[in-house]
Formats: structure tokens, C-alpha cells, sequence
């Protein structure tokens, strides 16, 4: 029996989405608003940076049109090069959400790639987890550096499918496959997704979600695009459910050869 | 009138000697926003910013959620 196709349970809490949504790179605040509720995402990460002293600080504000009373916020430490800058930044993260102890570690490695610096990545993740966080962490598809991770504590393990911003898929099935299969914790595919197919490649391969900001905020029509997102993942994760029928050589004919009129 | 400078979010800024961050938050109109504070790299939580008195020197990030992936 196959089955039921619930949502997502991080850290033992549940989300009606496995779509989770960043809200940066958007033309303005109402477009944010407008896509991410269109992705029908529960979850939405959030980057911390200086407030701009100056500046009119009555303006409208990213958490009035992702309120955290309707959405899961998930502050992440992108555009952090060290463990120290990263757990900084995510210890910030939790005072402005109240304590809120969910967070989307990213410790990079270098601008070009944004590729993930791991044993800076692994460190940040041992002092998060030992200070109270629930660490959903960016990584490379290394089953090797997921295991360890998850060993440290870890409540979802997000390896990259193509480089951040890229668009360019899922690259590499076969290592999602590997850190799936001794996964205990959620796998989501975080970064490369380009189109609603990647999304779907995704979740057809087994992983619990997809986590992605460029290819929605960067598409002609964002609303659109995340809408179709939104569909992608719902289709994925119920073809994977489903059950795929295997890959073969020699055709088989779905019409039975009994009864023809020649 | 006397002042002392501090560095708030990487820039000196003035304010005088006995100012708390309560204070300085206040100065900077951001009381009712979702921001965190920390003085040289520690969080102080929101209910110690009263406490809290501003030193010469002190490196101060204010910090906002803002769109990110």
C-alpha cells in the first residue's frame, strides 16, 4: 500500500509544504508577498544584515509581508565565509525571532562557487547544536559530510544539486540517492534548482523537500513560476510515492495483442 | 557636552557618556522593530538593553531581517 503523501517534520515539528522558499532578489516587498504565497511554502529563510542607520526606519519591512505569525522564518548565515561569522549570525538570527531556535546554516567557501565550506560548515554545526539550535545545514552531496552532520546533531541535511543561483539541476542523482538512503534526518535539495522539472527530479529521487529562491524571484513571472514550483514538489514527491515503473531497453506494448482485427 | 564615540555598525557614532542601549535604540527611532543587538560580537537580549551602558570603543551591530535564500 502506498503511502499517504503528509507534509514535512522537521525537528518534530510539521509543515503542510516540502517546498521552502527564500525571499531575496524579488523587484519589491509586494512581489515577495505575492510569490511566496503563491508557493504555498510554509517555511521562508530570511538573510540578517545591519539595519541602515539613516534610513526611514518606518519603511515597510520584509516581516511585515512574511509575518512570523504566518510563516516559519528561517534566518540563514549566507554571505558567511568562517564558523565564527556564521554562528554569530544565526545567534543574532534567534534574538530577532524571539528565540526561534530553527536555522539554515551556510558556511561558504569561495564567492565564485558559493560552493559550502565544510569543515568550517561541520564546526559552526557543532557549537549550533551545542548552543540549542536546530541546524538545517547547507552542504556539499557528499554522503561522507552528511553522515557526519547528522552525527552531530543536525535536523536536516541540504546538499547542494548545482551551484547557488545557477539553475542548473539536479547535476548529481546518484550522490542524492546515496545521502537519502542513510539519511534519518530530512534531505531537501537546496540550491541549482532552475525550472519546475528539477524541482520535480528532486523529489522523485526520495528527498523529503526542495528549498529554492532564484528560480522562482528570477523567472519572467515569479508568481507564476512559484506556483508551478509549488505543483513540481506536490508531483515529485507523489510519483515518488507512486512508485516508478523501471527503466527498459525492449518496448512493452500497453495494448494487449489478443483479440486484434489483422 | 561630553560624548564618547562607538562604532555602530562599522561607522563611529556619537553619544553621550552614560547612554544605554535602550538609549541608543531609541536615538535611532528602531524601539518597535524586529532587530537584535550585540556589543563586540556578544548578543544582548532585549530585556538587558536598560542595563546595558555604552563604553568608548564598543563595536555595535543592529541588525533587521532582510530577503535572502
Amino acid at each position: 500500500m502506498s503511502q499517504e503523501n503528509t507534509g514535512l517534520t522537521i525537528a518534530g515539528t510539521h509543515y503542510s509544504s516540502r517546498l521552502l522558499v527564500g525571499s531575496g532578489k524579488y523587484r519589491d516587498l509586494e512581489q515577495t508577498r505575492l510569490a511566496t504565497e503563491a508557493s504555498g511554502a510554509a517555511i521562508i529563510t530570511v538573510a540578517i544584515r545591519r539595519v541602515n542607520i539613516g534610513q526611514d526606519p518606518n519603511a515597510p519591512s520584509l516581516l511585515d509581508v512574511v509575518p512570523p505569525s504566518r510563516y516559519t522564518i528561517l534566518p540563514n548565515s549566507a554571505g558567511c565565509y568562517t564558523a565564527a561569522d556564521a554562528v554569530y549570525t544565526l545567534q543574532l538570527g534567534r534574538e530577532l525571532l524571539n528565540g526561534h531556535k530553527l536555522c539554515k546554516l551556510e558556511v561558504l567557501g569561495d564567492e565564485k562557487s558559493l560552493f559550502p565550506n565544510m569543515p568550517e560548515t561541520l564546526k559552526a554545526a557543532e557549537t549550533l547544536v551545542k548552543d540549542g539550535f536546530d541546524v538545517m545545514v547547507y552542504c556539499s552531496d557528499d554522503p561522507i559530510q552528511a553522515k557526519l552532520l547528522e552525527q552531530i546533531g543536525c535536523v536536516a541535511i541540504m546538499p547542494l544539486a548545482s551551484l547557488i543561483g545557477s539553475g542548473m539541476g539536479i547535476l548529481n542523482p546518484w550522490n542524492l540517492s546515496l545521502i537519502i538512503e542513510q539519511a534519518t534526518v530530512p534531505v531537501l535539495v537546496d540550491a541549482g534548482v532552475g525550472t519546475a522539472s528539477d524541482a520535480a527530479i528532486a523529489m522523485e529521487l526520495g528527498c523529503d523537500g526542495v528549498l529554492m529562491n532564484s528560480a522562482i524571484a528570477g523567472a519572467q513571472d515569479p508568481i507564476r513560476m512559484a506556483r508551478a514550483m509549488r505543483l513540481a514538489v506536490e508531483a515529485g514527491r507523489e510519483a515518488f510515492l507512486a512508485g516508478r515503473i523501471p527503466k527498459r531497453f525492449s518496448a512493452s506494448a500497453s495494448s494487449p495483442l489478443a483479440g486484434r482485427v489483422v | 557636552m561630553e560624548i564618547i564615540v562607538i562604532v555602530l555598525n562599522g561607522e563611529p557614532h556619537q553619544v553621550s557618556p552614560s547612554s544605554t542601549l535602550t538609549d541608543l535604540v531609541e536615538a535611532l527611532n528602531l524601539s518597535q522593530k524586529a532587530i537584535a543587538v550585540a556589543v563586540n560580537r556578544t548578543i544582548i537580549a532585549r530585556h538587558q538593553w536598560g542595563e546595558y551602558q555604552l563604553q568608548a570603543q564598543d563595536q555595535v551591530d543592529v541588525v533587521r531581517a532582510i530577503g535572502g535564500g
